[in-house]
């Protein structure tokens, strides 16, 4: 019969006698332990960013962007010509079963006063669709209507960042602000929604009616011209149907044959962001590879390690076999004192691991979030590692001829 | 019936071509209670016949068993099993493991038996007092003189309460005082225990403490008979 708990002591006893060797047999395990609660952590933390901002950008959305314009052979780039107008969003809306919401945007950069304070913003001329589309929840007031827009009434709805540096503490709803010198009514206070996929504050920004923007702030190439096309799609499965229906009216609309280029195109945002994710996994599994690496390394540390002390213990092993250890109690013993080897590794691990994500959250600000389960996989991953080596060294040391290894100096 | 029962038993080694006789055909009983020296001069055959005896070795041929039991083609496990139950070894390098206290040294062949730790540790500490080292349970060999700690090695072929006691020129290492002081340990364990006492030494005086001798010469036992007229 096997009796654990004494084997357990006997050797940890053996562990304590050779502290030195013994860390450093672990620091494989440690690295490698480390390694793989970082890289879990990172992975998981940029997932959860990216969820979030797909969150904050609205899912299932799509962008419709005017074409290209050519002016003397060279061609602008995307959204430089002004094709899209009201009327193809109203005529999205309408014929486009796939089509949720639609919100035409006519926009600019310009200079917000307030009293004697000043502030230089991103102006967001839409309908109200815009609200359902992005997401965007009121903190205060409530959006314009249909109604404004039809009547390029003077209202206005900020983002936190534009009261934060118009009011301060002051109630913004009610008051008066100019935008390029013109008087808007604030209706309505946007919730933070944080930082974008690319960086921008999301919450910098203006909402007011389109109509006001083409009339009274902007002005228009034709009358009723819009920069882009927000759309939302039903649900994701509807996002490519969606993006047919829409180039296909479009084309239609905007009357080009069928050997010609479209004047627009239609982007959709939700795949960009999956394509931002995959890479993130690149990233996963390539420290996925270090960390594999220094576990195989560490693990050969511990073989190399327990094949000394087998050596060294030849004449131990001599002993139990003379008073009757059978082949198991000492093959066990060995095998657990690598066990507890490459298990105070994976704690050790762990710590490290911890601390080097938290050092990576605040020297490069990247996301982490260290679970459970990553503690739990990298854990049993050291146990593993430990049993494996373990095995050959533990195998080795419970075929020794007892007469031998009692002979043995 | 004989406790230890050797009938023919050979051990043969091959060297290349050449086959080496380390113990050709010996025949030997012991009966409970016996104290036997064996005597021999290197290479005579006499520690290869110990192995056997001790279950740490197998005989080439020939029959061994103890306690009516054939020993001789058991697999390493139960022969591990034979030692831990039957035998108790007593060594020249009295054998205890470093940095571990008398009383561990001596539970360990209950170790090994699946006893409770309790129990472990009570029989131990007997096994202790019966040699004369109690108070000493919490030392380590390297705090304990060559005659204490053949002393701890003899409690701990005893602990097992095993029948037959095994040693390999148990005085080798110890001055003359200590080793009559231990000899005298053995004649006393021999005559109030009933345990059977198997000792190989050169030393004609270490050999007179005991009932029996038997010679080896060449592989071959060339006397048997009573310590008397040594």
């Amino acid at each position: 019969m096997i009796n654990i708990p004494s084997t357990i002591k006997i050797s940890l006893r053996s562990i304590r006698v050779n502290k030195m060797r013994s860390a450093l047999t672990m620091l494989g395990i440690i690295i490698g332990v480390g390694a793989v609660i970082t890289m879990l952590a990172v992975g998981t933390g940029a997932r959860q960013k990216i969820e979030e901002q797909i969150a904050s950008m609205g899912s299932n959305l799509l962008i419709v962007l005017p074409g290209a314009t050519t002016a003397g052979g060279v061609r602008m780039g995307a959204g430089t010509q002004s094709t899209l107008s009201m009327g193809d969003a109203e005529a999205i809306q309408k014929e486009c079963p796939a089509v949720l919401y639609v919100a035409p945007v006519l926009g600019g950069v310009a200079q917000v006063v307030y009293g004697n304070q000043n502030w230089s913003t991103g102006v967001t001329g839409t309908t109200p669709g815009i609200f359902d589309i992005r997401d965007w929840r009121f903190s205060e007031g409530r959006p314009f209507t249909d109604d404004d827009v039809r009547s390029a009434s003077k209202v206005c709805i900020l983002g936190q960042t534009v009261v934060d540096n118009l009011f301060g503490s002051i109630d913004p709803i009610g008051q008066i602000v100019r935008i390029k010198n013109v008087p808007f009514t604030v209706i309505g206070v946007v919730e933070r929604k944080g930082q974008s996929a690319t960086g921008q504050d999301q919450d910098d920004t203006i909402f007011i009616p389109v109509t006001t923007a083409q009339k009274k702030l902007f002005g228009t190439a034709f009358p009723g011209m819009v920069r882009i096309i927000s759309v939302k799609a039903k649900s994701a499965e509807d996002l490519s149907s969606a993006e047919k229906q829409i180039t296909e009216l479009l084309r239609q609309r905007h009357r080009i044959g069928p050997k010609q280029d479209d004047d627009f195109s239609v982007r959709n945002l939700t795949q960009m962001m999956q394509a931002a994710e995959q890479s993130t996994r690149v990233m996963g599994w390539l420290l996925g590879s270090v960390a594999s690496v220094s576990l195989l390394v560490g693990g050969i540390g511990i073989m190399n390690i327990m094949l000394v002390s087998v050596t060294e213990r030849t004449r131990e092993i001599g002993i139990r076999m003379a008073v009757g250890a059978k082949t198991w109690d000492i093959r066990l013993q060995f095998l657990i004192e690598a066990l507890i080897l490459s298990l105070i590794g994976g704690i050790f691990g762990i710590i490290l691991g911890i601390s080097g994500s938290q050092l990576l959250s605040m020297m490069a600000d990247w996301p982490t979030i260290v679970s459970p389960l990553s503690i739990l996989l990298a854990f049993s991953f050291s146990g593993i590692v430990g049993i494996f080596f373990g095995y050959y060294p533990a195998m080795k040391a419970s075929r020794l001829d007892p007469i031998e290894a009692l002979r043995y100096e | 019936m004989a406790l230890i029962e050797a009938q023919e038993i050979a051990k043969i080694y091959r060297l290349g071509d050449i086959e080496v006789c380390a113990l050709c055909a010996v025949s030997v009983s012991i009966a409970r209670g016996e104290f036997i020296a064996i005597m021999g001069p290197s290479g005579s055959g006499k520690s290869t016949f110990m192995n056997i005896l001790g279950c740490l070795d197998k005989p080439s041929s020939g029959r061994y068993s103890i306690e009516g039991v054939d020993v001789a083609g058991l697999p390493r496990d139960a022969l591990a099993v034979i030692r831990n139950k039957k035998i108790g070894f007593v060594f020249q390098g009295f054998n205890l493991l470093p940095r571990t206290s008398a009383l561990e040294n001596v539970e360990l062949p209950m170790l090994y038996d699946g006893l409770p730790a309790g129990e472990r540790r009570e029989k131990a500490a007997a096994a202790l007092t019966k040699v004369g080292l109690s108070g000493r349970e919490n030392h380590h060999p390297n705090q304990l003189s060559g005659g204490q700690q053949q002393r701890v090695a003899i409690a701990r072929a005893l602990v097992n309460n095993a029948p037959i006691i095994l040693a390999d020129e148990p005085t080798g290492n110890l001055d003359t005082k200590t080793s009559a002081e231990i000899m005298e340990l053995f004649v006393r364990l021999n005559e109030e225990s009933n345990i059977t006492v198997i000792l190989v030494t050169h030393e004609h005086d270490i050999a007179a403490y005991s009932k029996r001798v038997i010679r080896f010469l060449d592989g071959k036992v060339v006397s048997d008979g009573p310590a008397r007229g040594l």
